[in-house]
């Protein structure tokens, strides 16, 4: 399991190779799915966005988003699985976040890849404030975030 | 003496990101907010018109969680990470 909070740019086609190659390392290489996830900053007409800061808890971050993966490995038969969180100043368009789960097959994969971004929306330490013509503000939680979470309950 | 963090929105609230706060027995996430909300303006504020999660030792707890001294307590605003 790689979980990793950065303030480096993420390298989606890296980490995906990578997650690949640690299915092939293995003694037999048994998860015939892969299925990522990217996470990237957005512009939109409505609310335009120059500039993206994520603030996080560091040494909590990480503890949460270990265990977002550990419940994620107890309710599906995974093999590897990465999870990368960007934090620091970022740009519309920079990957925010990547998740790359595999399994035997894609059902669990996908199902995991949902599972796991959902609960990291909704527990893991991390605030985003925005720079926009306005000024800068925080970005205020979603309620639909909270609903997505309560399906895997 | 009981370590107190503050993130995002709160932490700009208060202008300020980590206090010692000190305790002599054992008390609730509730009371220690009540204490807190007691010290001026801004920590009234703070836990009066906003909703604050709390994590005690790194681990998202609730208001009737019991802490000691040694704890390390922090107070943010919901989370919007991913």
């Amino acid at each position: 399991m790689t979980v990793a909070v950065q303030t480096t740019p993420l390298d989606p086609g890296a980490l995906t190779n990578a997650l690949i190659a640690r299915v092939a390392e293995q003694t037999r290489a048994d998860q015939g799915a892969v299925v990522t996830f990217i996470g990237l900053v957005r512009d939109q007409v409505e609310n335009p966005v120059s500039q993206l800061f994520l603030e996080h808890y560091p040494g909590m971050t990480e503890k949460a988003l270990e265990t977002i993966v550990a419940e994620a490995c107890a309710r599906w038969p995974l093999g590897p699985l990465s999870l990368v969180h960007r934090v620091g100043t970022l740009y519309p368009g920079d990957p925010i976040v990547f998740v790359g789960v595999t399994s035997a097959h894609r059902k669990a994969a996908f199902e995991a890849a949902e599972f796991l971004l959902d609960y990291l929306k909704i527990r893991a330490p991390f605030w985003k404030k925005e720079s926009t013509p306005e000024g800068e503000r925080w970005v205020s939680a979603h309620a639909s975030d909270c609903e997505a979470a309560k399906k895997w309950r | 003496m009981i370590k107190v963090l503050l993130f995002a929105q709160l932490r700009e609230l208060l202008n300020c990101g980590k206090i010692e706060f000190p305790v002599s027995t054992a008390i609730t996430v509730a009371e220690l907010k009540t204490r807190l909300a007691a010290q001026g303006d801004r920590w009234h504020l703070l836990f009066a018109e906003q909703t604050v999660l709390v994590a005690v030792n790194q681990v998202l707890r609730d208001d009737n969680h019991y802490l000691t001294a040694g704890d390390e307590v922090a107070f943010f605003p919901p989370v919007t990470g991913g």
